[in-house]
C-alpha cells in the first residue's frame, strides 16, 4: 500500500518541481518505452539502448505499465489544481490512461486478485484500481462529476452549483502555486478520516476471497504513519479547487453490495472513470 | 530575395549564417509569440506578462551601412491585463498566445493580439508633427482670456520627436470558453478566425458583440471528449478555405461555403506499427500548422516530426522531417516532466523552400527542402557575438562524442525554443529564446 502512495507522490512531487529537474528520474524506465514495445518482460534485450548504469534490475514490462499509470493520474489529479487545465494535456493524458486500461484488460491484468505477483505488488494495484472503480460506481449511480464542473459546463450555461464551490476554488487559486506546499498541508477533517476509513473498509471487503495471510499483511501494515500519508494526500486533493472536495466524497460514498471485481471487468465502468478523469 | 540553403557557396557545415544585431534583447517575460509583418519592417513580440514590443528595421543609410538591417525597439505598449472570472474563480492569464498583423493600408499599423480568451485589434501609428498656434489656448494648454486676443492665427503643424502610439480599436470578448490557441486573419482582410480548444469562430473586424461560430468539435457528452483543435490558419488566397489541426494528429481542411461544418478534406498519416507505444498519440498531436506562402502546401509540426502535406493528397505527407528523434528513446521521461507536451511551432521561408522550427537547448533546426540538407543552430548568449557567424551543433546519440557534440543527456530540457519567425522575404529570422529574441540575418546580405 505504501509503495503505490510513495509512487503517487514521488509523480506529484516532481511533477511539481516542473521540467528543470531533469530526466534522470525515470531513465529506466524509458528503455521499456522505446521504439516497438513489445508486451513481454525485458531482460536486457537488444531493444534497449543507452546507459543503464546503477539500474540493477529492469523492472518487469507489467510493472513499467502500473508505474506509468499511476504517473498518468497524478498528472490527472494535479490538473485539479491548477487555475484552469490545459485541456488538450488532459486530453492526451486520459487518452494514455484509456490505452493502458484497455490493455490491461485484454492482459487479464486489470483484476482486483494478482495471483502472480506478491502480496505487496496486489495490495499496490488493489488501492489504485479501487478508487478508480469507486469513482465510476458513483458514475454509474448518477452522481454528477461536478469535480470537473469547469470544462464540462458551456459558456452560457447556469453556473449557480458552482456557488458553493466557489468559496473553496477562491481560496485555491490564491493559494501560492507551489504544488510542494499544497501537497504536505496536513487537512485531517473529520470527514476525511472518515473517508480514509471507509475506503479502507471496502478494500478489507475484497480481500474476502483472498487468502488470510495476505489480509493479515495488510492489516499489519495499516499504522498510523500510512494512515497519515493517505489522509495527507486526501487532505491535499480536498484543498484543490472546484468541488473536488465532491469526488472524494464520490470515494467515500457507501458502496453497492456488489463486489468490486464485477467493477474492474466491467469496461463501461472504466470508460466512465476515464471520462470522470477526462472531464477534468 | 529568400533563396534557398543551397545558394550560399562554401563548405556545408561553414553555416553562412551571421548574426547581425545585438546578441539579444532581453524582454522582461517569457517571450510567447513572434511575428513578421506582411513587409518585414516590423516584428512584433508578445510575453507572458500580456505585453507588445514592436522592432523596426532601420533604414538603409549610407553614413552607417553596416547598420541596416538593424531591427530597434518601436513601440511597447500591455495589450492584455490579467483578469478575474467571477463566475468561475478562474484567473485568465493575460499572456499573449499569438499576434497577427493585418496589411498595411494607410499610415498606421494594424494586429491582432490574443489571450487565452480575448482577441484586441490594435492600431499603431506614427505622430511626428503636432500643431501650434492655437488662437483660445497657450502652448501649455491653458485658455487664453478672450479679451487680450487681438490677432487671429491659423494652427500649423510643426514637427515633434517621433512619437508612437497604440491604441485598442476593438476588443472581441465573450466568445471562447475554452483557451484561444490560434487566429488567422483572412485574405479578404474583412474577416479574421479565432480557434481555442473545441470551437472557431470567425470575425468581421468592424464587429465586436457578434461572431460566426464555424467549427465545434465538442461532444455532447464531455466525457465522450478525446480530441480537441490545437491550431488554425486560413488559407493565404482563397479566402473561404482554412485548416485546422487537432490533438490527435490529423489536418482538416475546410471549406466555409460547403453547407454543412464538416471538413472536405481530412489528412492522416497511417500510423507505423513497429512505432507504437502509449505514447504514439501523445506525439502525433500537432502543435503547429502553417501554410505555405503558395497556398499549395501544409506544413505540421508534431512533437518529434515537422511534414509537409500536399493539398491534394490526403493519406500521408510528402515530406517528413526529424527534429529531434534521439528523444524517442526518452519519451517516458518527457512525459513525466511535461515536456512532451511542449508546443513547437514550425515556419516557411519567403520561397518555401526551407522550413524552420525549434527544439531543446536552445537549438533550433532548418530544413531545406529542394536539397534535403538540414542544420540545427544555436541561440544563446554564450555562443554568439555580433556579427559572428553562427557555428551548426550536433547531438551525439550514442557511441564516442566528438568535441563539439553534445550528448543527449547534456540537453537542457529548460531552454525550448518554441516560436521563431522568418522574414517574408529575405533571410531574416527572429528567434525567441525564454525572456531573449535573437534576429539573426544571412550573411550574403
Amino acid at each position: 500500500m505504501a509503495v503505490v502512495l510513495s509512487l503517487l507522490l514521488h509523480g506529484l512531487l516532481l511533477s511539481s518541481m516542473g521540467e528543470e529537474e531533469g530526466l534522470h528520474q525515470t531513465q529506466f524506465l524509458d528503455t521499456m518505452f522505446v521504439r516497438g514495445l513489445k508486451r513481454k518482460c525485458f531482460d536486457g534485450e537488444e531493444d534497449i539502448e543507452g546507459t543503464l548504469a546503477g539500474i540493477k534490475a529492469i523492472p518487469s514490462y507489467n510493472l513499467q505499465r502500473q508505474s506509468l499509470l499511476d504517473m498518468s493520474l497524478v498528472k490527472l489529479q494535479l490538473c485539479h489544481m491548477l487555475v484552469e487545465p490545459n485541456l488538450c494535456r488532459s486530453v492526451l493524458i486520459a487518452n494514455t490512461v484509456r490505452q493502458i486500461q484497455e490493455e490491461m484488460t485484454q492482459d487479464g491484468t486489470w483484476q482486483m486478485i494478482n495471483t502472480q505477483s506478491t502480496g505487496q505488488a496486489s495490495l499496490d494495484r488493489l488501492v489504485s484500481t479501487d478508487i478508480l472503480c469507486r469513482s465510476s460506481r458513483d458514475q454509474a449511480e448518477g452522481k454528477q462529476g461536478t469535480a470537473y464542473g469547469t470544462l464540462s459546463k458551456d459558456f452560457e450555461s447556469d453556473q449557480a452549483q458552482d456557488s458553493s464551490e466557489t468559496i473553496s476554488t477562491a481560496s485555491a487559486v490564491q493559494a501560492p502555486r507551489n504544488l510542494q506546499s499544497n501537497v504536505w498541508e496536513m487537512e485531517s477533517p473529520q470527514e476525511n478520516k472518515g473517508n480514509f476509513q471507509k475506503s479502507l473498509d471496502q478494500i478489507f471487503e475484497t480481500l474476502e476471497n483472498k487468502s488470510p495471510n495476505t489480509v493479515e499483511d495488510l492489516f499489519s501494515e495499516v499504522d498510523n504513519s500510512y494512515y497519515d500519508l493517505d489522509t495527507m494526500l486526501t487532505g491535499m486533493m480536498s484543498n484543490t479547487k472546484m468541488g473536488h472536495c465532491d469526488s472524494l466524497e464520490t470515494f467515500s460514498s457507501p458502496t453497492n453490495t456488489a463486489s468490486n471485481s464485477n467493477c474492474k471487468s466491467d469496461l463501461n465502468d472504466l470508460d466512465h472513470i476515464v471520462e470522470i478523469l477526462v472531464e477534468s | 530575395m529568400g533563396a534557398g540553403l543551397g545558394g550560399h557557396k562554401g563548405v556545408w557545415g561553414a553555416w553562412p549564417w551571421c548574426l547581425r544585431t545585438q546578441p539579444c534583447s532581453q524582454a522582461a517575460d517569457i517571450i510567447s509569440t513572434v511575428e513578421f509583418n506582411h513587409t518585414g519592417e516590423l516584428l512584433a513580440t508578445g510575453d507572458k506578462g500580456g505585453r507588445v514590443v514592436i522592432f523596426q528595421r532601420e533604414q538603409e543609410s549610407k553614413n552607417q551601412p553596416h547598420r541596416r538591417g538593424e531591427y530597434n525597439v518601436y513601440s511597447t505598449f500591455q495589450s492584455h491585463e490579467p483578469e478575474f472570472d467571477y463566475l468561475k474563480s478562474l484567473e485568465i492569464e493575460e499572456k499573449i498566445n499569438k499576434i497577427r498583423w493585418l496589411p498595411q493600408q494607410n499610415a498606421a499599423y494594424f494586429l491582432l493580439s490574443t489571450n487565452d480568451k480575448t482577441v484586441k485589434l490594435w492600431k499603431v501609428s506614427e505622430r511626428d508633427k503636432r500643431p501650434e498656434g492655437y488662437n483660445l489656448k497657450d502652448e501649455d494648454g491653458r485658455l487664453r482670456d478672450p479679451s487680450m486676443i487681438t490677432v487671429l492665427r491659423v494652427p500649423v503643424l510643426r514637427p515633434m520627436d517621433l512619437m508612437v502610439e497604440a491604441t485598442p480599436r476593438r476588443v472581441f470578448a465573450n466568445a471562447h470558453t475554452y483557451h484561444i490557441n490560434s487566429i488567422s486573419v483572412n485574405s479578404d482582410y474583412e474577416t479574421y478566425m479565432s480557434a481555442d480548444d473545441l470551437r472557431i469562430n470567425l470575425w468581421n473586424f468592424e464587429i465586436t458583440n457578434q461572431s460566426f461560430n464555424i467549427v465545434d468539435i465538442k461532444p455532447a457528452n464531455m466525457e465522450e471528449l478525446t480530441e480537441v483543435i490545437t491550431a488554425a490558419e486560413f488559407h493565404p488566397h482563397h479566402c473561404n478555405t482554412f485548416v485546422y489541426s487537432s490533438s490527435k494528429g490529423t489536418i482538416r481542411l475546410c471549406d466555409m461555403r460547403a453547407a454543412a461544418l464538416h471538413s472536405s478534406h481530412f489528412f492522416e498519416e497511417p500510423e507505423d506499427p513497429s512505432n507504437r507505444s502509449f505514447f504514439s498519440e501523445i506525439i502525433s498531436s500537432i502543435s503547429d500548422v502553417k501554410f505555405s506562402h503558395s497556398g499549395r502546401y501544409i506544413m505540421t509540426r508534431d512533437y518529434l516530426t515537422v511534414k509537409v502535406w500536399d493539398l491534394n493528397m490526403e493519406n500521408r505527407p510528402i515530406e517528413t522531417y526529424q527534429v529531434h528523434d534521439y528523444l524517442r528513446s526518452k519519451l517516458c521521461s518527457l512525459y513525466e516532466n511535461d515536456c512532451i507536451f511542449d508546443k513547437f511551432e514550425c515556419v516557411w521561408n519567403g520561397s518555401d523552400s526551407v522550413i524552420m522550427t525549434g527544439s531543446y537547448n536552445n537549438f533550433f533546426r532548418m530544413f531545406d527542402r529542394n536539397t534535403k540538407r538540414d542544420v540545427t543552430l544555436e541561440a544563446s548568449r554564450e555562443n554568439s557575438k555580433p556579427r559572428a557567424i553562427l557555428k551548426p551543433r550536433k547531438v551525439c546519440v550514442g557511441g564516442k562524442r566528438r568535441k563539439d557534440e553534445i550528448s543527449v543527456d547534456s540537453l537542457d530540457f529548460s531552454k525550448k525554443i518554441l516560436h521563431t519567425a522568418w522574414h517574408p522575404s529575405e533571410n531574416i529570422i527572429a528567434v525567441a529564446a525564454t525572456n531573449n529574441l535573437y534576429i539573426f540575418q544571412d550573411k550574403v546580405n
